[in-house]
């Protein structure tokens, strides 16, 4: 953690107000993300590992409370005003979603969408010039006969090509940081391959800190040099993705681990039960009534992360438990 | 759009590139009434439009003089293809003239309602929140203002008071029927575009544009507005409709455009015929009536036709 880190969140907090109460959606997150470098963000459906990065965008309802820090460079984010979130967003950080079926506007010709992202944040660059640089984006994100595409409609794209197109605009201004919400999910395999291939390339090649958030583990194992396991809201674990994968010492990584199809186990070991529910998360460790090592300690605070051999793990029995597996 | 060429095929790249303007233009042309519609609203339209070139006689023009031979309420002849009235006029030639206010009338109206309805169904449905709701409450009693008891109350009351008659006109004059339907027709167009800017608003390229850093202005000039286009071109077609046949109403109660400036509207003709009815003189009510008929269905096909155009569910079917 030497070099000034891309994006850095301390301490994230994110309150959503709803009829039934309030659901505490992220409890304290803070992680860093140097340039250059994939942070695999990875947890269960309602873990909070999108809201979290959606609240850094500022992206988030009328309804959702966002504390802590969240910072780009020198910008803050968190409560920032409108007018500095539209300059960073796109500008500094971009974000690409699940389903790039519905990503793209289906009026405008698609060339005309990636030279927009240009014109609104380079101020005086000239129409031509945009729409010259964009046809060189779509080429740069492996877009065959880029000249030819640029003027057909999202319509025309298929899956895999729109969230080509989606990554093309979304480091059309050289962003910092690109945050990329489960980019794959709603993509076949071999789709999915392409277009993790694509950002990698681009991490290299521009330096972008990338921040992957998705629920799949085989794409974190291929594509990320650090991971963070994220549970009710917070971070349980951290870790380079090698110890992760090799090393881990929290319960709910394991789990998740064992819930992974790998060739020759015969069953799938899931996860008895369900995620807590936020309106009232548990005191102490969110993870105790699922876990199968929940000793009485566990019910005390809430663990933080300790350095654990070589992982970074929020367990209070990560020491014990080395001993017993 | 693009170039055939070898390469293109190879890899199978589209050869034509539609867009979705021209896709509704291909389901418009393959709804029959609705082409047919349109071919005959545009002559009608080239006629009235033509008027002085079209037209046989003068708007308060005898066919001949009353001293040289009756001209009253004369039944079709080669004079007088629609017959004339008890003055002596040339119906065809009134019909012509009529046409020409009423769609004044009704395209003016038109504009003024669907643009004052986007605007607040526009910004009712993106802002959301207390002001949508202030709004559409605004927008719910106007609807519940009936055109007529309007009509009153802005004639009667306030037609002494300076600042509305320098606003409005007197009232007989087009400005002032112009004003007042746009007044009363604006909530449909609200109400719409309020649900279309809503619904659009929940969509993932809105939320990516955001994310990408677009702008509120950028949001709903850039992506709510050209999504927006179809509907708001249906919306302006039945607005059209709507203000003519509300001008006929108007008219037929007396309320119209003042027939004693010389002026005459499809309203008026139709009030006209009235007095035909008991001594049989069915071509003062058959050709105006017939006229309003087809023109009124001609814009209702239009309409319709553009709406099954621009129905995004009808997208998949497109070849």
């Amino acid at each position: 953690m030497s070099t000034e880190a891309a994006l850095s969140i301390r301490d994230l907090k994110v309150t959503f107000k709803t009829l039934l109460g309030n659901v505490q959606a992220v409890r304290g997150v803070s992680l860093d993300v140097q340039p250059g470098e994939v942070l695999g963000v990875v947890g269960e459906s309602g873990s909070g590992k999108s809201v979290s990065f959606l609240a850094v965008m500022g992206l988030l309802g009328r309804n959702a409370v966002v504390e802590g820090s969240a910072k780009v460079g020198d910008t803050e984010l968190v409560g920032a005003n409108s007018r500095t979130m539209r300059k960073v967003r796109g500008n500094d950080v971009a974000m690409i979603f699940q389903d790039p079926l519905s990503a793209l506007n289906p009026v405008h010709r698609v060339g005309a969408q990636v030279a927009e992202m240009l014109l609104a944040h380079q101020h005086g660059m000239s129409k031509d010039a945009a729409a010259k640089r964009a046809v060189e984006l779509l080429d740069l994100v492996g877009i065959p006969q880029p000249e030819q595409r640029a003027r057909q409609y999202a319509h025309e794209f298929s899956g895999g090509m729109r969230q080509r197109v989606m990554i093309a605009m979304a480091i059309a201004n050289n962003p910092k940081v690109l945050i990329a919400d489960e980019p794959t999910t709603a993509l076949d395999v071999t789709v999915q391959a392409q277009i993790l291939e694509v950002i990698d390339r681009i991490r290299k090649e521009m330096g972008t800190a990338v921040v992957l958030i998705t629920h799949d583990l085989g794409v974190v194992a291929r594509m990320a040099d650090r991971v963070q396991v994220m549970y009710a809201g917070r971070v349980v674990e951290r870790a380079d993705v090698h110890s992760l994968f090799h090393h881990t010492d929290h319960p709910y990584t394991r789990g998740l681990l064992g819930s992974q199809p790998t060739l020759g186990r015969e069953r799938l070991s899931p996860i008895p039960g369900a995620p807590p529910n936020m309106l009232q998360p548990p005191t102490g460790c969110a993870f105790r009534a699922r876990c199968s090592f929940a000793a009485p300690q566990c019910a005390g605070s809430i663990p933080e992360l300790v350095h654990v051999r070589l992982t970074d793990t929020a367990c209070v029995r990560a020491q014990e438990l080395e001993a017993l597996v | 759009m693009t170039e055939l060429s070898p390469q293109n095929e190879s890899i199978g790249v589209l050869q034509q590139s539609l867009s979705p303007k021209r896709m509704a233009l291909k389901r418009f042309v393959n709804h029959r009434a609705a082409l047919l519609s349109a071919v005959v609203l545009t002559v009608l339209i080239i006629i009235v439009v033509a008027s002085p070139l079209t037209t046989r006689y003068g708007i308060n023009e005898s066919i001949f003089d009353a001293k040289v031979r009756p001209n009253q309420n004369l039944a079709p002849f080669n004079l007088a293809w629609f017959g004339t009235d008890g003055n002596g006029r040339d119906i065809y030639s009134r019909i012509i003239f009529g046409a020409q206010v009423s769609l004044m009338i009704g395209l003016f109206t038109a504009i003024g309602s669907v643009l004052l309805g986007t605007l607040v169904g526009g910004i009712a449905g993106y802002k959301g929140g207390l002001l949508d709701d202030i709004l559409m409450r605004v927008t719910d009693i106007y609807l519940a203002l009936p055109l007529l008891v309007v009509l009153v109350i802005v004639r009667g009351m306030l037609k002494n008071v300076d600042w509305v008659t320098a606003i409005m006109g007197e009232t007989s004059s087009v400005r002032f029927l112009v004003i007042l339907l746009t007044v009363v027709g604006w909530m449909g167009v609200a109400r719409l575009i309020r649900g279309q800017v809503k619904q659009l608003k929940e969509r993932e390229f809105i939320e990516a544009a955001r994310a990408l850093g677009a702008s509120s202005s950028r949001i709903m000039f850039r992506h709510l507005l050209p999504n927006s286009v179809g509907q708001i071109m249906v919306a302006l077609t039945f607005a059209v409709v709507g203000a003519i046949s509300a001008e006929a109403t108007l008219s037929f109660f007396g309320f119209g455009p003042d027939a004693g400036s010389g002026m005459t509207s499809l309203g008026l003709l139709i009030r006209d015929s009235k007095k035909a009815v008991a001594p049989g003189y069915w071509w003062l009510v058959v050709f105006p009536g017939v006229f309003f008929i087809i023109l009124s269905l001609c814009i209702n096909f239009i309409g319709d036709g553009l709406r099954d155009a621009v129905d995004p569910k009808m997208q998949q079917e497109i070849k």
